[in-house]
């Protein structure tokens, strides 16, 4: 097992480039998340850090493990699956629900 | 390269403590039930960012599982919150 410190460049340059990438979409993300202004635009802040900023980490962190142990690892594979499966059926039942609610409370107004 | 690996991960695991700030703003202000729910939606998903650039940060593998776990229990509880608002029970 190799330490941090003697890695390749060319290893290490795609790591800070893909950390960067992902760190600024999760922030974009959220920001979009906190300013936007109703609901249904709300919904679209956290999809840009749920897909893009969680797949780039994921991503620097697949290549800085397999620098470090010296062989390809992939079980963030895992992380990254798991999540892009189960995103869309979260916002999904989120909308349904808010879409529900407000036809209740419209309905209770009137 | 060392450094510069270090320094890009002081201001990932930076961002990533301002995009929680931001859910936990919108977790605590959001004006209905709907806007809470998602907040706590995105706040699971960058507190498995975290862990996962602390496993980076540290080299050691035990985040891994951590984030694993993480990203589980941040699904099924925002099904089961999701599922409360529409019904307003979870188990009929």
């Amino acid at each position: 097992m190799t330490t941090a410190a003697d890695l390749p460049a060319w290893l290490v340059i795609p790591v800070i480039l893909f950390l960067l990438i992902g760190s600024l979409l999760t922030v974009v993300g959220a920001l979009g998340l906190l300013r936007l202004p109703n609901f249904m635009q709300r919904i679209h802040g956290p999809a840009i850090t749920i897909t893009l900023g969680a797949g780039s980490i994921l991503i620097a962190s697949m290549l800085l493990f397999s620098g470090l142990e010296s062989r390809p690892v992939v079980h963030e594979l895992l992380i990254t699956l798991f999540v892009f499966m189960t995103a869309p059926m979260a916002a999904m039942m989120i909308m349904r629900a808010a879409v529900y609610r407000n036809i209740r409370n419209r309905k209770k107004e009137s | 390269m060392m450094m510069a690996l270090d320094l890009t991960l002081y201001i990932a695991k930076a961002s990533t403590v301002l995009a929680i700030l931001f859910c936990s703003m919108r977790l605590l202000r959001g004006p209905t039930a709907q806007d809470r729910v998602l907040a706590l939606d995105t706040l699971w998903i960058c507190c498995m960012l975290l862990a996962l650039l602390l496993g980076m940060r540290f080299g050691s593998n035990v985040y891994f599982e951590l984030a694993m776990l993480i990203a589980l229990t941040g699904f099924i509880s925002t099904i089961a919150l999701a599922k409360f608002l529409m019904r307003g029970e979870l188990i009929e």
